[in-house]
């Protein structure tokens, strides 16, 4: 078996996304490959080279490639990955978008999102909001899988893998970058962070979120929040947490002001320990709470920052 | 411009499934059946298009049982020109959903599709990116914002870290994310009129799409259960019991 893991990058700088699909492929077992595709990404690819259990680098460093349009990136996966016997990749936003593209290219199907690794051939993934747990078997010639990167550790960073570049170059014209708005935050990335404490409907507005941030600040925590509290516009999309958004899975989960319905729950309930700070003593968040605070959060965060 | 609308008939989007105990999937014998959250977003983003003069027909199409009709006549309802049930038994993977898709982009002439970027019951987010490949067009996946300027289409993205704007020729395959548009009611007369708005129904076989998959579900189990945990009484009992018990502060 040959495994091709797909960088997550941001040409400077490995994203740890990566190391947690190293892991997943060496539970699949056989040689790990990754494929850097990007502009100016020599930095990442040095780091990809210290992924323990990795044979091999390979880089695709090319001005098509900059800003990872999957236009120009799934055709090199798809020529690249044509040598091997499963293509993984991270089930991000960055990840999520490139696959299934490189997976018809290839004229086989995708798994997504996986949590287990079973065979070689033979995946465990949630279904329904993670209400249901689906083993699936494919004999496709060639795997096309995406990882959830919360099931998985980050591989090491000792290992030594040679890199080797590779010169093919997609042109294409029919789709072009034109601006990104990244958030901008000091805060550990909200996927990775030990602590999560995010803030649902109940916060009322973007400027109580101060209050979550203060506990944050004592606790080194990244910030999440309910589909709710981003659709009314207190926090920014990609604070989202749940079924559609980011899945987490902290030793700590402070859910404040949040039901906790089920698309929330998908998100998050993996999580090693879960706090809820909630005023109504029934919100559903309570029956996956570790430690449930019936509580008005106006009152309660002030005295947690008080305390911690 | 025309424009086709993918929608899925899946369970409603509040009802707790269960898994069945024999392991072979979810039980969803009487449950409530709707359209996928994010193939309505679609529906609303089209019609839009047709109210601002940019798109000239909207087509909703749907692979699934017969009772996908319904959510096919909900789409003509909330404002879709004509309907498409492409009728199948059997639940088919991503990719040939996309390759059924294809055939009828193909023979439609569509320059634009708008998909969902997720179905809630299988939670794929395959089929658009899969169609765009299959077509060699660009894609817009998880849009927040697309406007359509001079034969193109600028979609806003959600991504992990932000936002992300590309700019896209068409024909090209956009999907939806939750905060794209607020889907509206389908009002009584409307609901009215989309009795008479036709759909056609066809076969995969008809549209020469071979439909088989390599993909097997062995089985289905439930998720492991978290344990019930217990009620604090104040901020000091929750400090002390995640410092001392938990230990993870
Ligand atoms: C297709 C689809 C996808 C979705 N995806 C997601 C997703 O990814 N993530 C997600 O989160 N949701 C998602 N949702 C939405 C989800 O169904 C819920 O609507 C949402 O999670 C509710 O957010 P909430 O808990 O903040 O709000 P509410 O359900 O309104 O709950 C607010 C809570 O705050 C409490 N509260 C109010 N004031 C106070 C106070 N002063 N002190 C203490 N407590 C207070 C209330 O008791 C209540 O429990 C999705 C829905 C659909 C249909
Ligand atoms: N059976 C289907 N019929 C029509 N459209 C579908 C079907 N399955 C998926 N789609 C479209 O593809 C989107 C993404 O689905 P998926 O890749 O299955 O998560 C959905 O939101 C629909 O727009």
């Amino acid at each position: 078996m040959s495994i091709l893991v797909i960088a997550e990058h941001d040409n400077g700088s490995l994203k740890t996304a990566t190391l947690n699909t190293v892991t997943a492929a060496a539970a699949i077992g056989g040689d790990v490959d990754i494929l850097v595709a990007g502009y100016g990404c020599d930095a990442a690819a040095q780091e990809a080279a210290k992924a323990a259990g990795v044979g091999k680098v390979i880089v695709a460093d090319n001005a098509c490639y900059e800003h990872q349009l999957p236009e120009a990136v799934a055709p090199l996966v798809a020529e690249v990955g044509k040598g091997y016997t499963h293509i993984l990749a991270a089930a991000t936003t960055t990840g999520k978008n490139l696959m299934p593209r490189v997976a018809a290219l290839l004229d086989v199907d995708q798994i997504s999102d996986i949590i287990e690794v079973k065979g070689e051939d033979t995946f465990v993934r949630p279904i329904y909001a993670g209400n249901a747990m689906a083993t699936v078997q494919t004999s496709d010639p060639i795997k096309v899988v995406t990882v959830r990167t919360t099931a998985f550790a980050e591989a090491a960073k000792d290992g030594s893998a040679t890199v080797e570049s590779n010169a093919h170059t997609v042109e294409q014209s029919k789709a072009q970058f034109v601006g990104e708005q990244l958030s901008k935050s000091e805060r550990p990335e909200l996927t990775a962070a030990s602590v999560v404490i995010s803030g649902g409907r109940g916060m009322q507005n973007g400027e109580n979120f101060a209050l979550l941030e203060k506990v944050a600040d004592k606790l080194g925590a990244a910030i999440g929040a309910s589909r709710a509290a981003v659709d009314a516009g207190f926090v920014p999309n990609d604070y989202q947490v749940g079924q559609t958004g980011k899945i987490v899975a902290p030793d700590l989960y402070i859910a404040v002001g949040i039901s906790g319905a089920i698309q929330h729950l998908a998100g998050m309930k993996d999580s090693k320990v879960i706090v809820a700070i909630n005023k109504d003593e029934e919100a559903p968040i309570f029956q996956v709470a570790d430690y449930g605070l019936v509580a008005d959060l106006f009152k309660a965060l002030p005295e947690l920052e008080e305390a911690l | 411009m025309k424009v086709l609308v993918g929608i899925k008939r899946v369970v409603d989007a509040y009802v707790r499934v269960r898994v069945k105990s024999d392991g072979t999937g979810v039980d969803l014998t009487n449950a409530k059946m709707a359209i996928n959250p994010f193939c309505e977003i679609a529906v609303e983003e089209a019609i839009r298009l047709k109210e601002a003069g940019a798109a000239d027909e909207v087509i909703a199409v749907s692979i699934g049982p017969a009772a996908a009709q319904e959510q096919i006549r909900t789409a003509l309802a909330l404002g879709s020109d004509r309907g498409i049930l492409v009728q199948t038994e059997e639940a088919l993977e991503p990719l040939a959903v996309a390759k059924v898709l294809k055939a009828i982009v193909e023979k439609e002439g569509i320059d634009l599709v708008i998909l969902g970027k997720q179905s809630i019951d299988t939670d794929n987010n395959q089929v658009g990116q899969m169609l765009a490949a299959l077509l060699n067009v660009p894609q817009g996946t998880f849009a927040c914002k697309a406007e359509v300027k001079d034969g193109k289409i600028e979609v806003t993205r959600e991504i992990d870290g932000g936002e992300q704007t590309v700019m896209l020729d068409l024909p090209a395959v956009v999907t939806t994310d939750l905060r794209l548009n607020e889907p509206r009611y389908a009002s009584l007369p409307n609901i009215m009129k989309a009795k008479k708005k036709p759909i056609d129904t066809l076969s995969a076989a008809d549209l020469g799409v071979e439909v088989g998959s390599n993909i097997k579900t062995l089985s289905v189990a439930p998720p492991a259960e978290r344990s019930a945990g217990v009620k604090v009484e104040s901020v000091a009992a929750l400090v002390d019991k995640l410092k001392n018990e938990a230990k993870v502060i």
